[in-house]
């Protein structure tokens, strides 16, 4: 009984009643500090690339140290050692040229594997049976590594540059235009809509409104793309011991091994990493600041 | 059978005829009718309102008149013309806040609207974009990205595009939906302010009473399941108690649309 009573009494409780008020609020300008700077610390912390060079930092370090308990430069030089054969490579050596080499041979690859991405996806949007097209063949090739093309591209097209470049296109083409195509195919119904509702169609609606739009995606895929051309190039010249004509660095890994001048041969490694490091940070990071960063479609 | 709905005023020819319009779209197990036989007519300056619950087919229809689906049945008609694809002189605005485009500034894409649609190009199509984008009050955010403006000031944004063509009509798809309370009424507000010096046409989906008393001077009435004609009433915006009955407005309305016991579904209203 006594519960049901407080129970009710509950019930009918009304909240207080309360005075209303108003007041003036200060202007903004007026209230002091609404922002304030950074500490030196916190700034230096917000440094991507500060962060990152502490890390490789961490890692050198690592190295260094375990190279000198291992004592043995035969299986593991030591981080000094290896900077040194990579400056002697530098100075002395042909260390650059063969980069160069390597790169132009690069970048030819990457540049048709480009191409023939654009082509197959252009046409995988404009029409069913061009999308059929590219579907089946990235099913079937993407898997395929470029790698294990070269015996043959070795048969046609000898020992020499257009076998690299078939096995660089054929590294390239696949996961780039895959990457595109589905970025292309996540474009936002809405945006599609509004291109066609200001008259686009075919390439200029292509151009204006899809590629923009899947700009994240094809980045990815070039950045892709990029990684696997290098692989496969340092591949084909260091296990099938193929130089396209002058040689790349692949090559001067290979032959430095067969020198068992393994410093050399982590300078080449090294200078690989640096590469990837380079364009990475330099090239892509700086395209997507001026590209999805900007435009609020990646953080 | 197709009758005109209402009769025409003398001495003036509709802008958008729409006669008769059955719409269906297929859905992977169904073949759905979106609209059955719907027919009505927009003037020129009027700001006529489709309304009605969620499966009336007011979104769909609206589509159709932007040329983006063809009817089963029925024709459509804008200043005589018949309505083929999707083109300029009919531009939507959408509910979503993706309409822009993300890799343009707010002047960009007036701009783009501008040169994509052929209408202008250069200084003058500039020129043009700057006149709108002040009309919605964001002259201070003519070179700001879209992710960083407020869901408010991106649908101003995409009536200032869509005004900046100067359109024959005005599509809008629930513009206000997805904005909060305080901002809706604010934008409705400005709506009518743009109306009252621009004078466009405009047809407007909504699925809110309130919304279609106040914004419409026409507003057609929908039944769902399929969508159907049931009405087109007149609005001077204030909500006016009908001498007849003794209602007003929004109560006549909110007693033909759900007669039939079918439940409003304010959220996600895609008719």
């Amino acid at each position: 009984m006594a519960e049901t009573q407080t129970i009710a009494a509950r019930n009918l409780a009304a909240p207080p009643l309360r005075p209303e008020y108003l007041r003036d609020t200060i202007a903004g300008g007026d209230i002091g500090v609404v922002q304030r700077p950074l500490t030196v610390w916190q700034r230096l912390v917000n440094q991507a690339w500060l962060r990152k060079v502490f890390i490789l930092v961490v890692i050198a370090s690592a190295w260094e140290l375990y190279a000198r308990q291992l004592n043995n430069p035969l299986l593991v030089p030591t981080f000094t050692a290896t900077v040194q054969a990579f400056q002697a490579g530098i100075v002395g050596g042909d260390l650059l040229e063969k980069v160069f080499n390597s790169v132009v041979l690069l970048l030819k690859g990457y540049a048709m594997g480009l191409g023939l991405a654009m082509l197959f996806t252009a046409l995988a949007m404009m029409s069913r049976i061009g999308n059929d097209l590219l579907e089946t063949l990235t099913s079937a090739f993407n898997p395929l590594p470029a790698i294990a093309l070269l015996p043959l591209a070795l048969i046609w097209f000898g020992l020499g540059d257009v076998s690299i470049i078939f096995v660089l296109v054929h590294s390239v083409l696949w996961a780039v235009a895959l990457n595109t195509h589905s970025g292309f195919r996540s474009v936002s119904n809405t945006l599609r809509m509004v291109g066609r509702n200001y008259g686009l169609t075919g390439l200029r609606f292509i151009a204006q409104i899809l590629i923009p739009a899947a700009f994240p995606s094809i980045l990815t895929g070039l950045k892709i793309g990029w990684a696997f051309a290098w692989r496969t190039l340092i591949a084909a010249e260091l296990v099938f011991g193929v130089s396209s004509g002058k040689g790349g660095l692949g090559w001067y890994i290979y032959e430095n091994k067969n020198m068992l001048d393994i410093p050399a041969v982590f300078a080449g490694l090294l200078t690989v990493i640096l590469i990837g490091l380079a364009v990475e940070n330099l090239i892509f990071r700086n395209i997507e600041a001026i590209t999805v960063r900007r435009w609020g479609m990646q953080s | 059978m197709n009758a005109p709905p209402s009769a025409a005023p003398p001495g003036q020819t509709p802008l958008l005829q729409v006669q008769g319009v059955t719409l269906q779209y297929r859905t992977e197990k169904h073949l759905v009718t979106a609209t059955y036989r719907v027919s009505f007519d927009v003037y020129d300056a009027d700001r006529f309102v489709l309304l009605g619950p969620s499966g009336c087919g007011k979104s769909t229809l609206l589509k159709a008149v932007g040329g983006y689906m063809a009817p089963t049945e029925g024709s459509m008609q804008l200043k005589g013309q018949p309505v083929r694809g999707p083109g300029a002189d009919r531009v939507f605005v959408f509910q979503e806040f993706d309409q822009l485009l993300p890799w343009k500034t707010v002047k960009q894409n007036v701009v783009f609207a501008l040169e994509a649609s052929g209408k202008m190009r250069g200084k003058a199509a500039e020129a043009q974009a700057m006149r709108y984008i002040e009309k919605v009050n964001l002259a201070k955010f003519a070179d700001s990205y879209p992710h960083t403006l407020s869901g408010g000031m991106k649908q101003r944004v995409a009536i200032a595009r869509a005004l900046a063509t100067e359109p024959d009509v005005l599509l809008m798809d629930e513009p206000f939906a997805a904005l909060d309370a305080l901002t809706r009424q604010r934008m409705q507000d400005e709506l009518l302010e743009l109306w009252n010096e621009t004078r466009f046409t405009m047809l407007f989906v909504t699925h809110s009473i309130p919304e279609a008393v106040l914004l419409g001077n026409r507003i057609l009435l929908l039944s769902p399941h399929p969508g159907q004609v049931k009405g087109e009433l007149n609005s001077d915006g204030k909500d006016p108690v009908d001498p007849a009955s003794g209602h007003k407005l929004s109560d006549r309305i909110h007693d033909m649309l759900f007669a039939d016991r079918i439940e409003e579904q304010e959220v996600a209203g895609h008719g």
